[in-house]
């Protein structure tokens, strides 16, 4: 029993540092970022950064949004998620989103910020924390995924905001992460690691049989407890072309222990020290 | 240049201390009002006016500001030049302006408004050298400037296509007035006859005024029969040959009045090239507007004075599509703590509203008060009330009326779920549906659009109806009467406000992605079925997913264009057509029960 206690903190471990390291990669672009850089030089930019730090393969490529694509204003199609053209000007929101794996760890996270002072950016962030709190007490709950979806969407309701995630592939707020093997060669189609995507497809698999799915969507395939794993969360909030998000891993476990039961991977990352900080003031 | 000695004299209700400031061979009639510490509004009347067309501005400006108008030179109080032919160029008129200020602010500029040729000439001031850090904001209404006037014309006849010719012919129809001044003798003639004694009751049965005391002044005939030299003096010279530089050195404010006769809005479409800091307002009123929306117009000053004052620079209006048209102004919204409601609350303060949002429900009105501060509102409120409680409803418009003003647009929307068939409807079932969606919107017309009626400068009254109100169901009885009797209600009031400049919307949504479905009552079944068929409509709602958004749009665009009614979705639209053209197919569908 210990020797797996191990294997697992031992993993936990691994993946703790590489979500750590893709945090900081958007701390460190984001600084970067000033009035008429691209979508795609902002994309280019965390690639780099991340190649130079031994990541070779990824769960997606970088996306970055900017102004009222960070809300998905008129997305119809998924190649609207692809960086464009668009150049971002003061008082504009932004959003990092990127999903490296390093040393078989994946982690995948979003990063919200905004070029100069914004106060209703400030509120969504600020926002999004009740978010994060609903998530991991009804998850602990043991309530089915979908009527946590539901609670979520009723929630951004209430706060008089659109669900954005929604957009995204299957609507899904979370998806499961899992470790992926190192490969000289590893592809990506349509900006998703090969690799990764046949983990996706694998688990999507025996969930199929089991009754459970890696995507957390509000369709009926979702309706079934948490499953134990590692699931990369991403609530994304919408308001009038201001989006925010944020995008951590959840560990599920299946300990009876509630507070052993699910945890935030981390929870020294930006946006939780931001709410931290304002809550100081 | 000396000044005479002061004299109190008075302009509209207020009183005003009046001075004489000589010019160039005239001398002008000045009054002020208000405090001389405070910045200076200085307001410059048209024609056939003289200062006394201000006197309601002024007396709203005059609470904040240090506000100065004066007789333009042989109208009103101000003598007339000798010879008159080439007395009234612009140069001069320029040379009257700085003589004013020279005399009222001779340390700091001044901010300029003009209605009508007030405005011709506060362009000429605007844009020449001389004036250069003399104004600090220029508000421009009904009066384009005459040389981006000529290069309009040149633009027109020297690139013709369908549209401009159409623009020219347009404009040209609109100024056969023009044409006419330029008669020799004659409108001197009319003026001093038989023009003159009928021109006040021309001017209140075309604009709707009450004949108020003071205007038009007595000097009329003689002040028509001088300005006419306005015209002649200045429109052939400048249309032939207009400047090449004449570009704005200060912030402009342009008001347009939409219905105004005699200028097409298309003159100022070209605008920002001339003036670049410029922030656009337009209005549903005719020309007249110092006379009949004194309120907004004071309103707007305020804000536009405010914001410049001290060379700051212009302030960026808000984003909203229509900001031009309800920047600053107060719209009230029922319902406003989710669904359509909260989605026309933000909507409206995008364009820059002051928003009051009023539901039940006190935390959601909260939040989109708050929301609506942070998308561009000025100001917003929220207010806690039941539309169906009488007492709190008046106690609601008391307080709006003392704390926030007027309101401009009021938006009926607060409305609540009802299904089940007639005969399993309990008459507190029946009264409950009444009271709130019929009832509700009783109140607040009846309140709100008193006190709008009352001040006498339109608005406009938005009721949210239903589909279900002209699509029968077994469904939606009670509901759908409800919803029936307020679009009759707001078709009945459009008819008895519209000769106020009040205009009533009913609109008919459909089916669209809200909250109603989960706290509508499904009468004759038991709680648990209750709850499941709240679910289910919800869902189906959800799969329709038709965004309050666009109702909001849909909304504001209702207001802009004065539409009467308005069906949303396509079936909303489609099942409108279908009851005027096909009403025995509508009957056969209400036969169908749905099962949810």
């Amino acid at each position: 029993m210990s020797s797996v206690t191990g294997e697992r903190a031992a993993d936990l471990r691994g993946f703790r540092e590489v979500q750590t390291l893709a945090y900081e990669c958007a701390e460190a672009v984001a600084a970067q970022l000033k009035p008429g850089v691209t979508e795609r030089e902002a994309a280019r930019m965390q690639r780099r950064w991340l190649r130079e730090r031994g990541v070779r393969d990824w769960f997606h490529l970088p996306f970055a949004w900017f102004g009222d694509r960070t809300a998905f204003v008129n997305f119809r199609i998924p190649l609207q998620f692809f960086p464009t053209d668009r150049r971002l000007e003061p008082g504009m929101p932004f959003i990092l989103d990127m999903a490296p794996v390093h040393k078989g760890y994946t982690a995948d996270i979003g990063y919200s910020g905004c070029l100069g002072p914004s106060p209703l950016y400030d509120k969504l962030m600020a926002d999004l924390e009740a978010h994060r709190e609903l998530i991991l007490r009804e998850v602990r709950e043991r309530r089915s995924l979908r009527e946590i979806y539901e609670d979520v969407d009723r929630l951004m309701v209430r706060q008089g905001y659109a669900n954005r995630h929604r957009a995204y592939p299957f609507g899904v707020i979370a998806h499961k992460v899992d470790r992926v093997k190192e490969r000289r060669w590893s592809p990506h189609v349509f900006g998703f690691g090969t690799q990764a995507l046949k983990g996706l497809a694998a688990d999507a698999l025996h969930g199929h049989r089991d009754g459970w799915s890696p995507l957390w969507s509000p369709y009926r395939f979702s309706d079934h407890p948490p499953q134990p794993g590692l699931w990369a969360v991403e609530p994304h909030l919408g308001f009038r072309g201001t989006g925010a998000k944020f995008e951590e891993i959840l560990v599920v476990t299946d300990s009876r222990d509630p507070e052993e039961s699910a945890f935030w991977l981390d929870d020294d990352l930006p946006h939780v020290r931001r709410w931290a900080e304002e809550k100081c003031r | 240049m000396s000044e005479g000695e002061e004299v109190k004299a008075s302009v509209g209700p207020a009183v005003a201390r009046e001075r004489r400031v000589r010019a160039d061979g005239v001398e002008l009639c000045v009054a002020e009002l208000g405090d001389p510490q405070q910045p200076t509004v200085l307001l410059v009347h048209g024609y056939p006016d003289s200062k006394e067309v201000w006197s309601e501005v002024a007396a709203h400006l005059a609470e904040r500001f240090h506000v100065v108008l004066y007789d333009v030179r042989g109208h009103g109080g101000s003598t007339a030049p000798r010879p008159l032919r080439g007395g009234f160029t612009l140069e001069k008129l320029t040379d009257d302006f700085l003589a004013v200020v020279d005399a009222v602010s001779p340390d700091r500029p001044v901010h300029l408004v003009g209605h009508d040729w007030g405005s011709v000439q506060g362009w000429e001031f605007v844009t020449v050298e001389r004036t250069e850090g003399r104004i600090a904001s220029f508000t421009s209404m009904s009066g384009p400037s005459l040389d981006h006037l000529g290069h309009w014309i040149k633009r027109r006849t020297k690139f013709p296509t369908p549209r401009r010719l159409g623009q020219l012919l347009n404009q040209g129809v609109r100024s056969w007035y023009i044409y006419a001044l330029h008669t020799p003798g004659l409108p001197e003639f009319a003026w001093r006859g038989p023009l003159g004694k009928r021109w006040p009751g021309i001017v209140q049965r075309a604009e709707k005024l009450s004949p108020s005391g003071g205007y038009p002044s007595r000097s009329l005939p003689e002040d028509a029969a001088h300005g006419v030299w306005l015209y002649r003096d200045n429109v052939r010279p400048r249309l032939a040959e207009p400047r090449d530089d004449a570009y704005a050195h200060a912030p402009v404010q342009l008001i347009t009045p939409l219905g105004d006769a005699f200028l097409s809005e298309r003159l100022y479409d070209e605008l920002e090239q001339w003036a670049p800091r410029l922030i656009r307002r337009t209005l549903p009123a005719k020309h007249w507007i110092p006379r009949t929306r004194p309120h907004q117009l004071a309103a707007w000053i305020t804000e536009f004075v405010t914001s410049t004052d001290g060379g700051r620079p212009a302030p960026t209006a808000a984003t909203g599509k229509y900001a031009d048209r309800f920047g600053g102004q107060l719209v009230l919204v029922t319902g406003a703590a989710g669904g359509i409601g909260r989605a026309t609350a933000f909507a409206f303060a995008e364009a820059g509203a002051r928003v009051i949002a009023v539901d039940r429900d006190a935390e959601g009105a909260a939040r989109t008060a708050e929301l609506s501060r942070l998308i561009g509102a000025p100001e917003a409120w929220a207010e806690t009330v039941d539309v169906s409680d009488e007492q709190a409803m008046e106690k609601l418009s008391e307080k709006v009326a003392a704390e926030y003003g007027v309101v401009d647009v009021l938006v009926n929307n607060a409305g609540i779920g009802l299904s089940g068939s007639f005969l399993e409807t309990t008459p507190e079932d029946w009264r409950k549906v009444l009271d709130a969606n019929l009832w509700g919107v009783i109140h607040g017309c009846r309140l709100f659009g008193r006190q709008m009626a009352e001040r006498g400068q339109g608005g406009h009254i938005v009721n949210t109806a239903s589909a279900a109100a002209y699509l029968p169901s077994r469904t939606l009885p009670a509901y759908s009467t409800s919803k029936a009797a307020v679009l009759m209600l707001s078709e009945c009031l459009r008819a008895e406000l519209a000769g106020k400049g009040i205009g009533v919307s009913a609109i008919c949504p459909g089916i669209v992605n809200t909250n109603i479905t989960s706290t509508a009552r499904f009468t004759g079944v038991d709680a648990a079925e209750e709850k499941r068929r709240q679910r289910n409509a919800a869902r189906l709602y959800g799969l329709r997913n038709y965004p309050p958004e666009k109702v909001a749009d849909a909304i504001l665009r209702a207001v802009v264009r004065n539409q009467a009614v308005v069906p949303v979705t396509p079936e909303a639209r489609g099942g409108h057509l279908m009851s005027r053209f096909t009403p025995r197919a509508l009957r056969a569908f209400a036969r169908l029960e749905p099962r949810l």
